[in-house]
């Protein structure tokens, strides 16, 4: 039985909450579809993690699906590198199901609860597909399963809020936007080799030169990801899509939805293509990385200015985005695994700031603007306190997981000669002190008009503990990590063909 | 027998432990109030250790915590770490029990938070005396900003806000864009991040960009208040003066010109520095720092402002001894370092008793109350007169080695500005005794100084003057430190 599971589990950590959200939905009770789901994303954790265990001792798991053997079949391809999107869905789904308790049905009509929880499972499901599967056309259908999905839990949104429908529309073209250029792209280059597969891909693209349909293919795959991955211009389908959705949903998908973008478009940049390619190092030195710097301040500036807390934390994601893709664009092993340490370390910081923010929601049962902030640190000492940790984990402030990502991705810029790379990484870090620190002072320093009065919850701060934990846990021990984090680079940059 | 190891915890934890009780204290202020004198006195004696087995050429250094693959956070005791270890515990004995007499003669609210923060910014500081690498160091250094700032921000009134959002920026700005930089800098160049006796650098950076990784840990070292740099220092007085009395004339600034020494010596070394001349611009600026604050002070009428400039313009006689690159004023500005907290902190210890004990904060408001508070103003008296460095008084030794230091650097230069600022330094420190005693007084006030106040300062006074005849193992770690 141990060895079946084990044999199958690149399948399993899809198939577990795909098949769970079709059962989820025929459950009338809305505690116990919670609980299933809660029980579902366990399972696809502990998948998760003894794939990770798998990955490490054999370094690739290739598993042909249907036994229809690559690269003819579709292949789910489990390496070093795609472990790591694969353990922080895993992680913050389970996480974000378990605050999803009581905060769910405080949004969200008890009708369509059990509703939610398939959509939520079906977005996972399709964002560990995304990640997991080594066939591009098997890769654009998981892209649209889970912005269909997002789009759909964003949408619910609107039984609190109209606008939720709007920010989901938005989403919904973009995002099909995005996939279209996904799949334009695919069928450019499929064209030109006749494989679906992303290592024969790789393959037989090493094989030829000089082809304009190529470019063309690379562009519109790289320009569809990047939308998906909201990467600076393309990113304003997110704020709103956050801001709006219901409160766990801001959770979810802070924190894994454009992390699985970003893995996907560096396993375009690096490993479908090469990155001794000039198409690439063009692409990356002239196209990303000013992109990503405009995108560093962009999203800090706008957030600094920003008075819609959840908006706020969504403007600085689109600024943290900004670190990992610079990290990628300057294509070196270090720089390569400090993205990837930032994309791990991000997905628990913006996920316990989006709990935190939203509990504070749940509690005086208002949106969240920074005037509705005043004193309530006060009243809540434990969601402060975890909200006070995490920012500073944002601001990359030692002895904090954020700490650690800065620490390499500003290493790998001075070691690649970026000096002032490095400065503006840290300029626009302190600037983003700004906007945490006017929310700290708000919390704590300003007086509400009347003192509320609230008794914090054990269901809602629980998971808010854990995540919390997680990010000074990281930041003390980074080694798995950063480890990890090496280890994929070298896999993704290793082999230079 | 105890290891050494035990001692570096014996010296940091007392601390760390205040701080984590207190919170839980906040009914029985009796026993809260105790431990922060009893902490001291047990770091002190941790300390003490230390600095003998430093003494007998050990080097302590105890392994805490391994994050990653060559980052650690570790403990490795130098000379200079040893002596400011031991000065910033002892000084926390006294500045605890002033504390009490303070914060309760003032009836200040908050009392707990602030014991809490207390404890855990002399922890920081004991950190920073003791850290075994740069990054260590960097950490201690920011837990030592974000543990200060609810003092700053104590009275949490509108200008307490505004000191504290002005302190934090400049403190955590310039630690976060330029210090460190500068540390993965020379992670990057020297493939890690230990230091080490005659520094890291010689051989691994090329000439021409020492002086700009030199100046981008000048200007993230902010604690260490060179012009520009300065303004968080002055913003802080809004404390209560026992924050103003151990962190911002010991702890916190001290931690700043250690940090700076500790980069000019086992980071740079001396030799690279004077075959390079990567210091010499540091040079200029710090005596600009110094000369410019010591006229500043004279202008400010709040006799914690002209402290805090006074503070300022010492820092930069620290700064300047490093600069210079010569064993001598190394030598100076590591001593420099024990004479001017012991002088500085009775003379902010007496700002705050006249605040306690008469509510006078300004200097024209003191005319004449020498006779009502005879003892404070002798306090000050001794304590000004070491720090413009007058025998019998411990500040005369450390002037004496910074000026045998320019004079052996061969900028002489800085013999005259060493001067002008002695003349500067006791034109405006004078002014507040010879007010006191000499002048008539304006109006009758009814003083009243808890004896918790007077006590230590008379201690801390009196230490001036021991510290005089005692200097003897101190200057021997000096020489351990530079040969």
């Amino acid at each position: 039985m141990i060895d079946i599971i084990i044999k199958n589990l690149p399948i399993l950590v899809v198939l577990t909450p795909l098949m769970m959200s079709l059962i989820v939905v025929l459950i009338s009770n809305n505690f116990l579809s919670w609980l299933l789901t809660l029980f579902t994303t366990l399972i696809t954790l502990i998948f998760s993690l003894l794939l990770y265990q798998e990955v490490y001792l054999h370094t690739a798991i290739s598993y042909a699906l249907g036994n229809w053997v690559p690269p003819l079949g579709i292949e789910y391809l489990i390496d070093k590198v795609s472990i790591i999107p694969i353990i922080i869905i895993a992680l913050i789904s389970f996480l974000a199901t378990f605050f999803a308790s009581k905060i769910m049905p405080a949004e969200i009509n008890n009708s369509s609860i059990s509703k939610v929880y398939s959509l939520w499972l079906l977005a996972i499901a399709g964002l560990i597909g995304l990640v997991t599967t080594g066939d591009a056309f098997n890769l654009f259908v998981f892209l649209e399963i889970s912005s269909l999905a997002s789009v759909a839990l964003v949408a619910m949104g609107g039984q609190k809020d109209k606008q939720a429908l709007v920010a989901a529309y938005n989403y919904l073209i973009l995002g099909a936007i995005g996939a279209t250029f996904y799949v334009i792209g695919v069928g450019l280059l499929y064209g030109i080799t006749g494989t679906l597969n992303l290592a024969d891909l790789s393959n037989r693209i090493a094989e030829i030169s000089d082809n304009k349909a190529l470019i063309a293919g690379f562009g519109f795959m790289v320009i569809g990801i990047m939308l998906k991955a909201a990467v600076f211009p393309l990113h304003i389908w997110l704020p709103r899509a956050y801001a709006y959705a219901p409160s766990a949903v801001s959770v979810l998908l802070a924190a894994t939805a454009t992390k699985a973008s970003l893995y996907i478009l560096a396993r375009i940049l690096f490993s479908v293509f090469d990155i001794s390619d000039n198409l690439v190092t063009y692409t990356l030195q002239y196209i990303i990385l000013p992109l990503s710097i405009l995108a560093m301040f962009a999203g800090t500036i706008m957030a600094i200015y920003e008075k819609d807390i959840k908006r706020l934390l969504a403007h600085s994601s689109i600024a943290q985005i900004g670190y990992i893709t610079l990290a990628f664009a300057i294509g070196t092993k270090a720089s390569v695994a400090a993205g990837f340490i930032h994309l791990f370390n991000h997905a628990l910081i913006k996920g316990a700031l989006f709990m935190a923010i939203t509990s504070m929601g749940f509690y005086i049962n208002k949106r969240i603007t920074i005037n509705n902030l005043s004193g309530l640190g006060r009243a809540m000492p434990i969601t402060f306190v975890c909200f006070v940790i995490c920012s500073l984990s944002l601001a990359g402030i030692p002895l904090t997981a954020g700490f650690i990502s800065k620490l390499y991705i500003i290493k790998a810029s001075i070691s690649a000669d970026g000096i002032w790379i490095a400065f503006l990484i840290l300029a626009s870090s302190a600037l983003s002190v700004v906007y945490l620190w006017k929310m700290i002072e708000a919390l704590w320093f300003h007086e509400s008009p009347k003192e509320p009065n609230i008794k914090e919850k054990p269901e809602i701060y629980i998971a808010l503990l854990m995540i919390t934990f997680l990010n000074i846990y990281f930041g003390l021990d980074a080694s798995i990590v950063v480890n990890s984090s090496f280890e994929a680079a070298n896999q993704l940059l290793g082999v230079q063909k | 027998m105890i290891s050494l190891e035990t001692y570096i915890l014996i010296t940091i934890l007392p601390p760390l432990i205040v701080c984590l009780v207190t919170p839980f204290l906040s009914n029985n202020a009796n026993l809260r109030d105790f431990l922060g004198p009893l902490g001291g006195i047990i770091s002190s004696y941790g300390a003490l250790e230390i600095m003998n087995a430093v003494l007998e050429g050990k080097a302590p250094s105890l392994k805490l915590l391994q994050i990653a693959d060559g980052i650690k956070i570790g403990f490795e005791v130098t000379p200079l770490g040893a002596i400011f270890g031991l000065v910033a515990s002892v000084l926390w004995i006294f500045a605890a029990i002033y504390s009490v007499g303070y914060m309760r003669g003032n009836q200040e609210k908050n009392q707990t938070r602030f014991y809490t923060f207390y404890a855990m910014a002399v922890h920081a500081a004991l950190c920073i005396a003791y850290s075994g690498d740069l990054l260590t160091l960097f950490i201690f250094y920011e837990v030592l900003t974000f543990s200060t700032y609810p003092l700053v921000a104590h009275k949490q009134n509108e200008l307490a806000q505004k000191a504290g959002r002005l302190y934090m920026s400049i403190l955590v700005g310039s630690s976060v864009i330029f210090l460190l930089p500068a540390i993965i800098w020379v992670w990057v160049i020297t493939g890690s991040l230990e230091m080490s006796k005659n520094g890291v650098l010689d051989g691994n950076i090329s000439y021409e960009y020492a002086p700009y990784l030199l100046a981008m840990f000048v200007f993230g070292i902010g604690k260490a208040a060179l012009i520009p740099i300065h303004k968080w220092l002055p913003a802080a007085m809004v404390a209560p003066t026992p924050v103003s009395a151990l962190l911002h004339a010991v702890a916190v600034v001290k931690a700043g010109v250690f940090t700076m020494l500790l980069i000019l010596t086992n980071v740079f070394g001396i030799d690279f520095l004077s075959k390079t001349g990567a210091s010499t611009w540091l040079i200029w600026l710090a005596s600009f720092t110094l000369l410019i604050t010591s006229i500043i002070a004279i202008y400010k009428d709040d006799i914690k402002a002209r402290l805090a400039y006074s503070t300022i313009s010492q820092l930069s006689y620290i700064t300047l001894g490093g600069a210079l690159a010569s064993a001598m004023a190394t030598q100076g500005a590591v001593l420099h370092i024990i004479t001017h907290a012991a002088g500085k902190i009775t003379l902010f210890f007496v700002a705050g008793a006249i605040y306690v004990g008469a509510k006078m904060s300004k200097i024209s408001e003191l005319n004449g109350h020498g006779k009502s508070m005879p003892l404070i103003f002798l306090a000050f008296f001794i304590g000004s007169l070491s720090i413009i460095g007058v025998p019998p008084m411990a500040g005369s030794w450390s002037k004496f080695f910074l000026m045998l230091g320019a004079a052996e650097s061969g900028y002489l230069f800085v013999l005259v500005v060493f001067s002008i600022s002695t003349i500067l330094n006791a034109y405006y420190l004078m002014e507040i005794p010879a007010r006191a005693f000499f002048l008539k007084k304006d109006k009758e006030i009814k003083v009243k100084i808890p004896t918790l106040i007077i006590i230590p300062i008379l201690c801390t006074c009196f230490l001036t003057i021991i510290l005089f005849f005692t200097m003897e193992p101190f200057q021997n770690l000096t020489s351990i430190m530079v040969n």
